[in-house]
């Protein structure tokens, strides 16, 4: 139920950032959607959307994290693996 | 997709797989709130890849699972009325009530209609004033935001044909009945990633304080849940019991404020009970004053009628993490998502659902 869906801003309609609605691209398909609670929200940006609402815009630097964390450790754990 | 496929890159599971198998040196036993989150565990097999000291049990947060029986009636009864258009979610069609589920209402001619958000349903009752449209909102915190904003709406332009049915249920008081309860076995939590898109992770902090919990703010793919274990066994480890947040591309410590007004104007925070648990206080959202012309119980005259839950389902059980659908003994027999007995078996989401379509064996081996 709770299940939101990232997706590419492509056009924003309205400049009342509390009755924006856009258009956002997933993977191919276009929907309409409501943009009342992300007025820092702009063209291009990718926005997880639930239910016709986007809840949120993804940061770019915060969701590479997983993967600079995971190339550090890969290191850390060639290092530990190094026979004695 | 971006965003999405990354996320199910099979080298960085491998690679988090092995971090947490170096971290762990005890049994601990995490629970995983979000019955999306449970979905993608059963699905990608997520828990067979754990080493076997770290077990995985299923929470509550399923909110089709968590509707009570008589919240089911009260939408049938109101489903039924000639003068009605009945919109709903998709997967609240084939929850069973005490006698129907609102499929067999549009089998015999009720008008009930399956929208993708509850905005739709507005637009439905401005093209149809002669006609009652009630919503049926359902939800956890990620879905109260768009059902405040289509009462709001209707309100805005007076859509006086228009109500909702709510049976809106909140995460934080769900956790703390787990905690609680004398039959607890939960060390640490993985919170739901979108329920703190809209309200942030401050209200965890002191729950996580209070019962020793840590509690990991987690997503939804198969990397973000094996890092989510992997911050939560390091915690137990380290005999921490921090609020900690994997999810932050999406996540911030104080959520999302625009949508926390709303909901603050449209709802207040009411008891409400879980099915196979019981009423918990404070525990679900029901409408403000302001906004109370548009609750559907009112005005059909149904918020009086009670239900008692069926005897046989053991949901409650499951949904509280002490026993797993296969140990159910009418699992996989007597109750499938065809004729299912109770909710956790019909949504997609439900735990006994999820076993069904991925975990055939288990029944299997329970028959021999």
């Amino acid at each position: 139920m709770c299940l939101a869906v990232p997706g590419k801003l492509v056009s924003i309609d309205g400049s009342d950032t509390a009755f924006r609605t856009g258009r956002a691209n997933f993977g191919g398909i276009v929907k309409q959607i409501n943009l009342s609670y992300v007025p820092e929200a702009k063209l291009g940006d990718y926005i997880l959307v639930h239910v016709g609402f986007a809840l949120s815009v993804i940061e770019e630097e915060e969701a590479a994290k997983v993967f600079t964390y995971l190339e550090e450790m890969g290191e850390l754990g060639e290092l530990q693996e190094i026979p004695v | 997709m971006k965003y999405l496929d990354e996320y199910r890159d099979a080298a960085a599971a491998e690679k988090l797989r092995k971090a947490i198998e170096r971290v762990t040196t005890r049994e601990w036993t995490l629970m995983e709130v979000c019955g999306g989150q449970t979905h993608s565990i059963v699905k990608f097999g997520i828990d067979e890849l754990l080493p076997d000291k770290i077990e995985l049990v299923h929470g509550p947060g399923c909110p089709v699972c968590v509707t009570p029986l008589e919240l089911i009636d009260k939408a049938v009864m109101i489903a039924s009325r000639d003068d009605t258009i009945f919109c709903s979610f998709g997967d609240m069609l084939r929850v069973p009530g005490s006698e129907k589920d609102l499929l067999m209402v549009k089998a015999n001619g009720g008008d009930v209609r399956i929208v993708y958000s509850p905005l739709d349903a507005v637009t439905i009752a401005r093209e149809n004033p002669a006609k009652q449209v009630v919503f049926f909102a359902v939800g956890f915190e990620t879905t109260a935001p768009a059902n405040a904003m289509a009462v709001h709406q209707a309100k805005q332009f007076g859509v006086g044909n228009f109500s909702i049915l709510v049976s809106h249920v909140l995460v934080p008081p769900a956790m703390e009945a787990v905690l609680s309860s004398p039959q607890n076995r939960v060390q640490g939590f993985l919170a739901a990633g979108h329920v703190c898109t809209v309200m942030g992770y401050t209200e965890y902090e002191p729950i996580a304080k209070r019962y020793k919990v840590p509690i990991v703010v987690t997503g939804f793919e198969p990397v973000d849940i094996l890092q989510g274990v992997l911050m939560c066994v390091t915690q137990l480890e380290e005999g921490r019991c921090d609020v900690e947040n994997q999810y932050s591309r999406s996540v911030r410590r104080e959520g999302n404020l625009p949508a926390q007004d709303l909901l603050s104007k449209v709802f207040r925070i009411v008891p409400r009970k879980w099915r196979g648990v019981g009423e918990i206080p404070r525990s679900g959202l029901g409408l403000t004053r302001e906004y109370e012309d548009f609750d559907a119980e009112t005005r059909f005259a149904v918020a009086a009628y009670t239900a008692e839950e069926p005897a046989e389902c053991i949901s409650g059980l499951i949904l509280q993490g002490i026993k797993k659908p296969y140990e159910c003994p009418a699992f996989g027999t007597r109750c499938t998502p065809e004729h299912p007995f109770g909710a956790t078996m019909v949504s997609n989401e439900g735990a006994c659902a999820a076993y069904y379509q991925y975990r055939r064996h288990l029944v299997r081996q329970k028959v021999a």
